[in-house]
């Protein structure tokens, strides 16, 4: 087939079209279940949406009330700002700051022992498994109990009144973003500590046998050389910060009364539990246009490797 | 991990017992809290209620009670199974799928090929749930709202922009001239698809699929929305519905927290290198 002139000139048709025919699939997927459903989430957002239907056209007033109304979304109080935004914020800052930390920290100091791979896999084990479980892994560690919960334990050994870490409103946030960040840091440790090891070690000697204190050597020539990898590693777990759902959903369902809530919970929440699916849609529209910076970065850095390859 | 590394020197030399004594705290604070969970689905009830499960080592008693209790009468048998048949189709699916597309984007020319591959990267970080609502509703129209069916397709769909992303980088290095030759010698483009491109990718597909396999594995979320009958339920979902049953009863939710936590760890220990190789690629590129 491929030898008569004619012939060669459809093949060639063909290949050009066929580039067509490998993506069709995944494209098609892709438009149905996840680029219609956004549009579609977004106009379920600007309506009153009982459960999973539209119903009445309210524009913006989801948006507002969730802002300006809803005091466990967002809440200018006496004793300062509280809900679900400053929750998501907090979640933001101290789990991405405290996984890439001491991600950094335990990758550095793993690299210059025989035990790095031993250090490396127990800290990344939380990372593998399921959230739900490493909730329930932490439901025990923080049980108020101190015949059961280890911490109150400890507190009781030191002469110290039992805390209900999960009980209480104003720690409740800080207690399951540190299961959190228990679960996170693998995935840091991992990424940075390959990127580590890509500097080269005569740069870093040559630093330090010019008078270089090791820590300022870390910072002058290995930190600024493994700035891609770490800016990677902080967006991952930025998204997932934003993102958050199963710790909370397992740990806390958002309790004491709403106070430990965040956005991905809200979502769910307001649309399958409360069945108002308008309101959870401005919730999940709210999460959208939070992570737009992060695809804008993200097709920005596409085109820079892409120019560069 | 070779000599040289070990010898690296950015570090104080006041000897290197800090950095010893500090990584062991490292692993101790790892290792304690899944192994609390371990010790405690190992006890007698009556024991976990009494005294703290750090007792253990002094009073070792043990049993099974509390895995038999939850596999045949809790429910846990089905779990399991409905977790693997959840996980093994939503792996299979979307690799398949992106592979296909990620050689399309990789190495054939077609009208649009690069405004489409921006949105697929564009479409990586989106947060799924604003996709949820619609697609259920897309299922139920079709009729398969409540068959595994609905949760294959979704899975799928999420997975296909990291998954497409991550395997056209790594074939976009693969050598030119091999293909180049292969359509020289008028190789079909699916030829050159299945007999060069596919076996070169493979450690990139093994990395996805430890990858995806533990995603869907661990996933909660869409197995609430997405699975809609009690005999369907994962071991997420099972778990978190016995936490609800059972709230402080660790002997049953400890049970349950270390089944659903064994494949992970078991995948996760055989794997390490496809599993490691992965995550590195998917972020450093």
């Amino acid at each position: 087939m491929a030898g008569t002139p004619r012939s060669r000139g459809t093949s060639r048709r063909w290949r050009r079209w066929s580039g067509t025919l490998f993506v069709l699939p995944a494209v098609a997927l892709l438009a149905v279940f996840l680029v219609y459903p956004i549009f579609s989430t977004i106009r379920l957002s600007l309506d009153t949406g009982i459960f999973l239907q539209l119903r009445k056209f309210v524009g913006l007033d989801n948006f507002v009330n969730l802002f300006t109304k809803d005091r466990l979304f967002f809440n200018i109080g006496p004793t300062g700002i509280s809900g679900v935004l400053v929750n998501n914020v907090l979640w933001l800052v101290l789990y991405t700051g405290g996984c890439v930390g001491l991600g950094l920290l335990i990758a550095a100091l793993a690299d210059r022992v025989r035990y790095e791979t031993a250090v490396k896999t127990i800290v990344f084990v939380p990372q593998a498994i399921a959230a739900t479980a490493a909730g329930l892994i932490w439901l025990l560690i923080y049980a108020p109990n101190p015949d059961i919960g280890l911490l109150n334990a400890g507190l009781k050994a030191l002469g110290s009144g039992p805390i209900g870490f999960l009980g209480n409103a104003s720690i409740v946030t800080y207690a399951l973003i540190v299961a959190a960040i228990w679960t996170g840091t693998g995935l840091a440790v991992v990424i940075l500590s390959a990127a580590i090891k890509s500097v080269p070690a005569e740069l870093v000697e040559a630093a330090t046998i010019d008078g270089a204190s090791a820590f300022q050597a870390f910072r002058s020539i290995v930190l600024p050389m493994i700035s891609g990898p770490l800016t990677v590693v902080t967006v991952t777990l930025a998204i997932a910060a934003i993102k958050t759902f199963d710790l909370v959903f397992v740990m806390t369902r958002g309790g004491p009364n709403g106070s430990s809530g965040v956005i991905g919970y809200t979502y769910y929440n307001e649309t399958f539990e409360q069945g108002r699916g308008g309101y959870g849609a401005a919730a999940a529209v709210v999460m959208l246009i939070v992570v737009i910076p992060i695809i804008l970065l993200n097709i920005r850095r596409f085109r820079a490797s892409e120019t560069a390859r | 991990m070779t000599t040289a590394h070990a010898r690296r020197t950015w570090m104080p030399s006041l000897g290197r017992l800090p950095l010893h004594a500090t990584l062991v705290i490292v692993m101790l604070v790892w290792i304690i809290p899944s192994l609390s969970v371990v010790v405690t689905s190992l006890r007698p009830p009556t024991d976990i209620a009494s005294t703290g499960w750090w007792t253990f080592f002094t009073n070792p008693r043990l049993t099974l009670d509390n895995y038999s209790t939850v596999i045949s009468q809790l429910g846990f048998a089905r779990a399991i199974f409905n977790s693997f048949a959840i996980a093994v189709p939503s792996t299979v699916f979307p690799i398949a799928l992106a592979a296909f597309a990620a050689y399309g984007f990789a190495w054939l020319r077609f009208p649009g090929r690069n405004a489409l591959f921006l949105a697929v990267v564009a479409l990586m970080v989106v947060p799924i749930q604003a996709a949820f609502v619609p697609s259920l509703q897309i299922f139920k129209s079709l009729g398969i709202g409540s068959s595994f069916l609905a949760i294959w397709i979704a899975h799928t769909t999420f997975a296909l922009p990291f998954a497409t992303f991550l395997l056209r980088s790594f074939m976009v290095q693969l050598p030119p001239e091999l293909l180049e030759s292969a359509q020289i010698d008028g190789a079909s483009n699916f030829r050159v698809f299945r007999s060069i491109i596919l076996p070169l990718s493979r450690p990139a597909i093994a990395s996805l699929a430890v990858l995806q396999f533990l995603w869907v594995w661990n996933d909660l979320l869409m197995a609430l929305i997405f699975i809609q009958r009690d005999d369907m339920y994962p071991l997420t979902n099972a778990t978190a519905r016995l936490l609800s049953t059972y709230a402080q009863q660790f002997n049953y939710l400890s049970a349950s927290a270390v089944l659903l936590m064994i494949v992970p760890v078991v995948v996760f220990v055989a794997l390490q290198g496809q599993f490691v190789r992965g995550i590195v690629a998917g972020s450093v590129k």
